[in-house]
């Protein structure tokens, strides 16, 4: 990613949008050393490709473990060693296994420092939808996720801004079915990144759009971090 | 009362039409699919069956969905790439779903087993599956009541068992095994192994055999 330096106001931090991976690597690089985190099904699983050693993370898996290594390949798949996406992983030096209750006290208690997750839609106040569409043939399922919106300190979101149709994922108020009330902190996008709170929503920076290109697309009034700094 | 029984079929033998019954795994880790099996041939009928998922592929409990023994479904996600058997029923208007998030399944089924009446929570506020539920506002956050989940038969997986039914699990195929063990009326164990009494270290038994009452050897 390469600065701009045309403005001093400038939070444009990269010249084009970011792919998935270049996303994770940024998310990745944002989480303070030493920290517990739970990575959700999708994208946010990226994330941990980008974890560097020397930062100390422990991932939290809600079937019951911390210390979850990569993804098993060859020999080291084991049917009774899997993540929440069911797909098998390893251990590492210092992991714990645990019972359902005590996993999820772990979310529930607000032990855990981050979780990141996808999204269908955040809202300005940063209600989450991220579970079901409400299409009225949809089978419903939750999973744990409500469970993390509301128990991490931290709730991340990953996601594109925009839909395949264009619309804005930052919406006002959320036409899906919420997945919890007020709880998201960041939304990390393709465009920009996004602080949400009870105040309203303050950019970080953008990615291939300017703040003003960028307000252009979100239908919510949008704060600029410079502008917030000055 | 502890029994060890030789087979599947005599563990699963007293499961009667219209039972709840916890079934143990998350996705098939910790999935007992003996027990699931014998359930199937046993015969037993409009079953209210609790577990996180609602059946994979065409094994174990996705087919006990199939031949339509289940009416209703407690669990969390029931929605995977392969669970089109349970699909297949829910669209079309024979099985019963209460959809629960999977902290509040944990706990309801943890409350269940240590006495709890009930607990209030953040998880769900403010959505559609806290409609109609009771609600507190509690330190400034607003909160759901939830009810225990309590159930007549568990049926559950653990890698070895002593003679006292002490049991210990093996990594994440541990998950609902403990919290369902004490929920239920009647637990029943699947084990790889089982070891003389005094064969456990006290301080690694994860379940302890009061929870226990029926224990089969799967090979």
């Amino acid at each position: 990613m390469s600065a701009q330096t045309n403005s001093q106001a400038s939070i444009q931090t990269s010249d084009k949008p970011l792919g998935r991976d270049q996303l994770a690597e940024l998310v990745a690089r944002d989480i303070a050393p030493g920290s517990f985190v739970n990575l959700g099904i999708g994208q946010p699983t990226l994330v941990s490709n980008y974890l560097k050693p020397e930062q100390n993370i422990t991932l939290h898996t809600e079937n019951g473990m911390l210390g979850m290594g990569p993804e098993a390949v060859g020999d080291d798949i084991d049917g009774d060693l899997i993540n929440a996406g069911k797909i098998p992983v390893t251990e590492l030096p210092g992991a714990s296994y645990f019972h359902h209750a005590d996993s999820f006290a772990i979310m529930r208690g607000g032990h855990l420092d981050i979780c990141v997750l996808g999204a269908f839609q955040v809202s300005a106040t940063g209600d989450l939808a991220n579970w079901h569409t409400g299409a009225p043939d949809a089978i419903p399922a939750v999973g744990g996720a409500m469970d993390l919106a509301t128990g991490a300190k931290d709730v991340f979101v990953m996601m594109t801004l925009l839909t395949r149709d264009g619309a804005s994922k930052i919406v006002d108020a959320c036409t899906y079915p919420l997945t919890g009330v007020g709880c998201v902190t960041r939304v990390y996008t393709d465009k920009a990144v996004f602080l949400t709170g009870p105040d309203g929503v303050t950019v970080r920076e953008t990615f291939g759009c300017t703040f003003e290109e960028l307000q252009e697309l979100v239908p919510v009034p949008l704060k600029s971090a410079a502008a917030v700094a000055l | 009362m502890l029994t060890f029984v030789d087979t599947v079929a005599d563990a699963v033998a007293g499961i009667k039409d219209g039972s709840t019954v916890m079934i143990g795994g998350f996705g098939n880790a910790g999935q007992p699919f003996e027990l699931i099996d014998a359930l199937m041939d046993c015969g037993a009928k409009d079953l209210t069956v609790v577990n996180n998922n609602a059946g994979q592929g065409d094994q174990g409990l996705a087919l006990l969905i199939k031949e339509g023994r289940v009416k209703k479904m407690i669990c969390s996600f029931p929605r995977q790439s392969d669970s089109w058997h349970f699909d297949a029923k829910f669209h079309a208007g024979e099985i019963e779903l209460e959809l629960v998030p999977q902290g509040n399944l944990a706990e309801r089924i943890r409350a269940a087993g240590a006495g709890i009446g009930g607990f209030f929570t953040p998880t769900g506020y403010g959505t559609m599956l806290a409609e109609g539920k009771e609600t507190r506002i509690i330190d400034g956050r607003g909160q759901v009541f939830e009810t225990p989940i309590l159930a007549d038969v568990a049926l559950i997986k653990a890698l070895k068992a002593d003679g006292v039914g002490n049991l210990v699990y093996r990594k994440t195929a541990r998950n609902f095994g403990p919290i369902m063990a004490a929920a239920a009326k009647h637990t029943v164990v699947q084990v790889s192994e089982i070891v003389p009494t005094g064969g456990l270290d006290p301080e690694n038994v994860v379940t302890p055999g009061i929870y226990v009452n029926s224990i089969v050897k799967v090979a």
